[in-house]
Parts: structure tokens; sequence; C-alpha cells
């Protein structure tokens, strides 16, 4: 669920850093207004609490595979939306960094998936509303499931979208969306029950925290909020969509994406193997006639045979096979020597 | 991956961070923002692009030598990692099929090309992180993000995180040896023992943090965590990131390996 | 020339669910005492320890440091002459570093950055940590981290030091160095512990407490000599002066 470096473009990646960045910043300023000084450790060792707990596994019921704890809404019920959007970037940001888990270009993108979306939208708009003052154990449960759900529909839908619009995959919107989509529906339920059940664990031992927690986390803020998130949404999608339009003028397979949405461009029609067999799925999953994201270099060589990017002839391709082999060669030739001279010195 | 694996990865990624080399002497400002031109660069690449990418492995390369850290260390955890990239991009070669020539005589579909790219830019890009952590230690990135503009309580969170990181990682795994000690087979690592044991755990993270603020408070606390340290930028800092700069810009723009090729069979007649 | 350093009058303390822990505790700690305090679990001694840098508030009773009375707004200033080190060292070592730990006081104080330096410098010499310096935490040892701990608490010159187990979970040579450490230190002194022997070592005066009020108060050698007291008190006698049989389960 994590987006990888190589999947992205820099334009979708600077954009979601940006809209990221922006966010620490603004939680960061919301939070030091009402801050109670007693949550700044609290909120640095549940980050560690959230990354240790992530490394624990469970068997899921019924299925053999296993789960794994997300963390974000447990932590903007604890803690507010503000603290827990901050607590989660920095568990991400330590994932990112000791389990190279993405990339740090895709950090930003996945601290907007994992955090925003659970933080500032399931949290405020679906959890608290259905949650209420929270004494009922049912509504707890009813609001942890469909903020779960909602959270991480949300933010695996944002990966979909992230991939495509940097265009380095041929995968087909439709047949992606099927892969994810669903996963995420039984990781979110069960990331739903999980909440629920350390809601009800926590306030059956000690209420005071989550009381505590719920008279600082002011609903008012949830309703600007809103707006402010709307904003940043819009924003990325539409700054994504504009560098990337602004990118398709270079060979790198965007315009095939921005194009596709206007329903320009068709495949060659390929009739057997696999390729027809995945086409059918994706025919059957787009939900929009003619809608996916296919292979833009096909499309304006679709007539030629042979090779289907710019200025590839077999004299260049020999020299730059020749010479990436020498280069890599090089490379890790240099990487060898270091060692072995550093090996030397300190034997 | 299991706990234990898990934890002993990042152990051994956190002392090697602690080291002293030339490349961990480097102030950490200048190694992040190296490390972040170099992802941007190296994604920068076209869908096809594959050889072209390949001069960029002297900055990992380079990294991993002068800063004294394992290759094999660092090469294994790449592949670990590696899943969500080739699950999706192994559907490149599915969905596009179209046929290219990559040498005289040899062609192969469009798809395991851009496959290509996707696995060459992963190992560039994750490799270039894990060496970010690698030689330069938690703290001090932490620093170097202070001095280049993210919040300080933001900073301090992260401080924090990376403080009780290993305590916390402890105390889960004695739990977790605990669970699995008594549990044999699946049956005990089901839902609702995991719910307690993560309940259990958060209520003692949250005694903790108390016993930490009274600590804090005895020690004078006030609400702002203070910090001491002016560590200037030294020109050797500078230039790393000039030169590492200019060698991105000059392998984006130049087919460095398409112009060696060509000299090499020019030379060989 | 002695005078008043510490001082319980009468000090009461319930917790908000209604537990009495303090049932009118009183005693006076003068000037470069070293002072025990002893007791079953449960008794009070983490309680009393608490009130001593007013982490803790007295329900009613008064606390006086020095000429300063506790209260809700004189607790910085107490805070700066009662140094508590409580019995968890990863509790107390909360930065990034040992240097960033020791300094975090004396910052905290408002001291300019040269001197905080030699604060630092001069607590870490003094607990033999200074090539611990910049070290995180978690890769310390066990007794490195009950060493740079106490270092986080005299940084701060203090009046007074006050202790709880702190050689809990040590190994002998740690435990060791903490009792050689603490009897080289000229400040005044409480320790709160189960470890009578190290009592023995380190407080000339010992106090036992048990249901929240103080049973016995005089010279550490005599107390804990008193078997009978000290079996009331879920006590046993210090295990250096347990005579042990020859020949009884010892190895050949």
């Amino acid at each position: 669920m994590h987006m990888a470096d190589a999947l992205l473009s820099p334009a979708v990646g600077v954009t979601f850093w940006a809209g990221t960045i922006g966010t620490i910043g603004y939680a960061s300023k919301k939070l030091k207004e009402h801050l109670d000084d007693r949550k700044i450790p609290l909120m640095g060792v549940l980050g560690a609490f959230i990354f240790a707990s992530q490394m624990i596994n469970f068997s899921i019921p019924g299925t053999g595979s296993s789960g794994h704890l997300g963390g974000g809404m447990i932590l903007a019920v604890l803690l507010g939306p503000h603290a827990a959007f901050l607590v989660m970037a920095s568990v991400l940001t330590v994932q990112a960094l000791f389990f190279a888990d993405g990339g740090l270009l895709a950090l930003g993108c996945n601290i907007w998936n994992l955090g925003i979306y659970p933080c500032f939208v399931a949290y405020p708009l679906i959890y608290k509303p259905l949650a209420g003052d929270g004494r009922s154990a049912q509504r707890i449960l009813v609001a942890s499931l469909a903020s779960g759900i909602v959270g991480l529909q949300m933010g695996a839908f944002s990966v979909v979208l992230q991939t495509l619009l940097s265009g380095k995959t041929a995968l087909p919107f439709g047949t992606f969306l099927l892969m994810m989509q669903p996963i995420h529906l039984a990781i979110g339920i069960v990331e739903g029950f999980v909440t629920a059940g350390v809601i009800h664990y926590v306030r059956a031992a000690r209420p005071e925290i989550l009381d505590s927690s719920a008279s600082t986390a002011p609903l008012a803020a949830g309703i600007s909020l809103r707006n402010v998130l709307i904003g940043f949404v819009a924003l990325a999608i539409v700054t994504g969509g504009a560098l990337s339009w602004f990118a398709s003028a270079h060979p790198d397979g965007l315009e095939g994406s921005i194009a596709k949405v206007t329903g320009k461009r068709e495949l060659p029609e390929q009739e057997h193997g696999i390729p027809a067999a995945l086409k059918s799925v994706q025919e059957k999953t787009a939900f929009l006639p003619g809608y996916g994201f296919k292979p833009p270099a096909n499309e304006p060589k679709a007539k030629k045979e042979a090779p289907s990017w710019p200025a590839v002839d077999a004299g260049t391709s020999l020299s730059g096979l020749i010479g990436g082999v020498l280069v890599l060669a090089v490379a890790f030739g240099i990487g060898w020597l270091i060692r072995a001279f550093r090996g030397k010195n300190t034997a | 991956m299991s706990f234990e694996a898990a934890y002993s990865g990042i152990g051994r990624l956190d002392r090697l961070s602690y080291r002293d080399t030339v490349v961990h002497r480097l102030d950490p400002r200048a190694k992040v923002v190296a490390t972040l031109l170099f992802v941007v660069v190296v994604v920068s690449f076209p869908k096809y692009e594959v050889l072209s990418l390949f001069p960029f492995f002297l900055f990992p390369v380079l990294m991993a030598a002068l800063g004294d850290i394992p290759a094999g260390f660092i090469a294994k955890k790449v592949v670990v990692v590696s899943p969500f990239a080739v699950f999706v991009g192994i559907f490149n070669p599915l969905f596009d099929p179209s046929t290219v020539a990559i040498a005289p005589g040899v062609s192969v579909s469009a798809g395991w090309v851009s496959f290509a790219s996707i696995l060459v830019k992963f190992a560039l890009t994750i490799s270039a992180a894990l060496l970010l952590i690698a030689t330069t230690s938690f703290p001090g990135i932490c620093r170097g993000l202070r001095r280049l503009g993210l919040p300080a309580l933001f900073v301090s969170q992260l401080l924090f995180l990376y403080r009780y990181l290993f305590v916390l990682m402890e105390e889960a795994m004695r739990v977790v040896r605990a669970r699995d000690m008594r549990s044999f087979g699946k049956r005990g690592a089901g839902v609702r023992v995991f719910v307690r044991i993560v309940g259990t755990l958060f209520l003692r993270t949250v005694e903790r943090a108390e016993r930490i603020y009274g600590a804090m408070l005895a020690r004078g606390f006030r609400g702002d965590v203070p910090s001491m340290r002016r560590e200037a930028l030294r020109p050797s800092d500078a230039f790393f990131v000039l030169a590492a700069g200019c060698f991105f810009a000059l392998c984006r723009f130049v087919p460095v390996p398409q112009m060696i090729g060509r000299l090499v069979r020019e030379l060989a007649g | 020339m002695s005078h008043h350093l510490l001082e319980f009058r009468d000090v009461r303390f319930r917790y908000p669910d209604g537990t009495e822990a303090l049932k009118g505790v009183s005693f006076l700690i003068t000037h470069g005492e070293s002072v025990g305090i002893v007791g079953a679990n449960g008794a009070g001694k983490s309680t009393l320890l608490l009130h001593m840098n007013g982490h803790l508030l007295p329900t009613s009773g008064g606390v006086t440091v020095g000429d300063v009375p506790l209260r809700k707004e004189t607790r910085p200033e107490i805070r700066r002459k009662v140094g508590v080190v409580f019995q968890n060292p990863d509790d107390q070592l909360f930065m990034p570093t040992v240097f960033d730990d020791v300094a975090f006081g004396p910052l905290n104080l408002g001291l300019p950055p040269d001197r905080v330096r030699e604060r630092v410098h001069a607590a870490l010499r003094q607990v033999g940590a200074l090539t611990l310096a910049d070290k995180p935490p978690h890769h310390l040892s066990g007794g490195e981290k009950s060493a740079v701990a106490i270092a986080t608490v005299i940084a701060m010159q203090p009046d007074i030091l006050v202790m709880d187990e702190p050689a809990s979970s040590l190994d002998p040579k740690a435990r060791r160095a903490v009792i050689g450490l603490l009897n080289s230190f000229a400040h005044s002194k409480i320790v709160a512990s189960h470890d009578l022997d190290l009592i023995l070592d380190v407080c000339a005066r010992c106090l036992v407490i048990r249901d929240g009020a103080i049973v016995a108060d005089g010279p550490a050698a005599e107390i804990l000599s008193d078997a009978t007291l000290l079996a009331e008190n879920n006590l046993e006698l210090p295990l250096t002066l347990q005579g042990r049989p020859a020949g009884e389960g010892t190895r050949r």
C-alpha cells in the first residue's frame, strides 16, 4: 500500500510533498496554539508504540493471512487529528528511512495517503459523528469500521491515482482499482475491528485517557478543516494534472494518460493471449467506456512495426549496451577498489 | 519479515549510522539535499529509459564504499522491500506488448523495458535512501531537517519517537514472544489476543509518557525542548552537494553509456 | 554549622481515587546529611519522594526546601534545589544523545551555551561517563544509563540529591560503581531503596515508613540492625549483617 519512488514521476512526487509539508506546518501551528505540555512526550512515545505495534502480526480469522495495524484512527481518537497526523507522519518517516518503505520521494505521497485521509477526513467526518460521546461500545464499533474502511479506500484510491498520473506503469485504471480496492476493503474492516477493540480495552482500564482527548478535539475545527482539506485535494489533483500536461511535451508517457481521459486514443487490437484476456477484464471494469490508461508509446507509432520509442536504431542500441555494461563495471569497480584499499589500511 | 529480523535489521542500520567516516562527517543537510536531488533526477527519466540510468549507480556505490557500509546488507534490504514495485511493474509486459529492438537481432516487448526501468529506478532510489540513514545518525538527520525549515514541534516528535523506538520494540517483542510461546499453532495469534496485546502496550506507553513528563518537569521543562547545536556548513559539504548535483545533471542530459559505447566501438575499429 | 534544608510538617496526601498515601509525615533534614528511606512496598516511599520536588502537592501540611515553601508557583524554584533521579533510567534519558540529556537541565535554567557545556562536561566527568557524550541512550548499558541519569540531575547543581532505587536493575559491578559515586558526592542525599546494604553503605541516617507514616528515624546502623523493626516492615537485616553459618549451603 506504500507508494514507491520507482513508480512516481517528479511532478506527482513533488506536488504531494508540497501538500504534505504544508499540512505538517499547519498541524504543528494549530497544535502549538492549544498544546498541553504533557502531549509532547506522549506523542513521541505513542509514535514508537505504533511503530512497534505495526511489527506485530496477527492471523485474520477465516483467511489464513496475516494482518497489521495501521494506527491512524486510534491516534486520531486519542490525540485529536492534528497531533495524530504529526505522529503518523513521524512513524512513516522513520519507516521510510529504516525500512526503505517506498523511498524518500514517495514519503510525501505516503504521509498524505496514510495520514491525511484517516486524520482529517475519516476521523472528523465519519468517526466523530458516528461515535457521539464515545460511551456506547456499539457506536464505537460502527464508527471505527466506517472510518477505517473509508480512510483506507481513499488511501488506496490515492495510490492508484498517483501511480497512473506518474505514467510509469502500463496498468489500466480499472484493473489497478480492482486489485487495490477490495484488498483494502478487507484491511479496512480488520483495522476497524482492531481500533474498536483497543478503544474498548482502554476505556475499560483507564477511561480518563479517552475523556481528556475527546475534549481537546474541537468539532468546530473539523468544519474549517474540511474546507482546507477539500482545497488541498483539489489543488493536488489540479496541480498534478497541470504539471503532467506540461510534462506531456516530453516523451515519457504521460500524454497517454491525459489523452485517455478524453477518450481519443485506442490500443491496437490484440486478438489473442493474455493481453486480450486482460483487455476484456479491463473493459468490463472500466467505468467509462474507452477509459483506461494505456501505454502511450503505442498510439503515435501504431502504424510502425518496429521500435516504439523515438531515436532508437540498432547502432545506438549496441553502443548503448556496451557503454552501459562498461559504466556499471566502472561504477562497481570503483566501489570494490575503495573497499579493498580501506580493508588493507585497517587490517 | 519476522519481528526479530526487523528489529535486528533496524538495530544494525542504527549502529552503522554512528560510525566515523568521511561520509558520516558530512553535514546532514548536505546529504539529505543530495539524496533528494538524486531521487528526483532518477525518477525524472522517461518510462523506457534503462541504460542511461546506469551511471547513477556511482552515487550509492561511492556513499557505501567511502562510508564503509556492507554492500550485501544494502542489497538484501533493497530486495526485501521490492514486492509492491515488482507487483505493479510486472503488469507492464502484460499490458504493453508492442515489440522493440534492443540490440541487432534481439527484440523484446516494450513492457519488459519499462519494467526493467522501474526495477533499476527502484534499486537506485531505495539504496540511496538506505545509505542516507546508514551514513547519518537519525538525530543528525532530524537536526538537519530542523535547520532546513521543518517545524520544531514535528522534529522533536521525530526525536522522541527515535529515542523510544528500541525501548518499545523490546517491550513489544517480549509480549509477542510470550504470546508465541503459549500459542501452539495459529490459535493464539488471532485478533482478540492482538487487541489485548496492543491495548496493554498502549496503556504501558501512556504510563511511561507520564513518567517521562515527570522527569522533564523535574529538570525545569516549561514547554519548549531546548537545543544548542549550531553547526555551520563547511566548504566540503557545499562541494559535495555541488559535485553531486553536477554529476546528476550531466548524466541526466548526456547519454553517457551511448557515448562510451560508441567510443569503444570506434577504438575497436 | 547546619541549617534546615528539607522539612516536612505533618504532610498528608490523598490520591484522587481516595487512597490516603501519607498520613501526617514530619521530619527535618539538615545540610550535608545522607538519609535513607526504607519500608514495605506500598508504604508510601514513592509518594514521599514525589513531594520533595513538587511533583505532588500535599493535601494538607507543608513542605519547605531551604527557605522556600512548596506551593504551585514555587515549584520551579524548588526543582532547582532538589534533584530527583527516578527509578527507571529510560524514563530519565529522553533526549537523542547523552550530551543533550545532561544539557537539558542547565539549558532550562537559562544558562548560556558555554556555561552549559562546562556543566555537562563536569557532570559527565564526575560520573565517569565523559566518553559517552555523543552516544544515544539506547546504546548504553544499564550501568552506564544509571550513571548518566545521575549526571543529568547533578548538572543542575541541586542542593539535595534524591534517588529512588538507584541500583535496582544493575549488576553487582555497576551497583558497586553507583555506591562509590554516591559516596563521592558532597550533596545532601536522600535515597529510597529496598537494597538495605546500599543504604548502609551510603546513608548515615534512616527513616522507616509504614502505611504513610514515619515509624522510625535514627542512625542507619541502629535501625538496620533492629531485626524486629525490620520484620514488622516486610524487611530483613541487610545481607552484610546476616551472619551466614559456614557449611550450610556453601559450595565445596
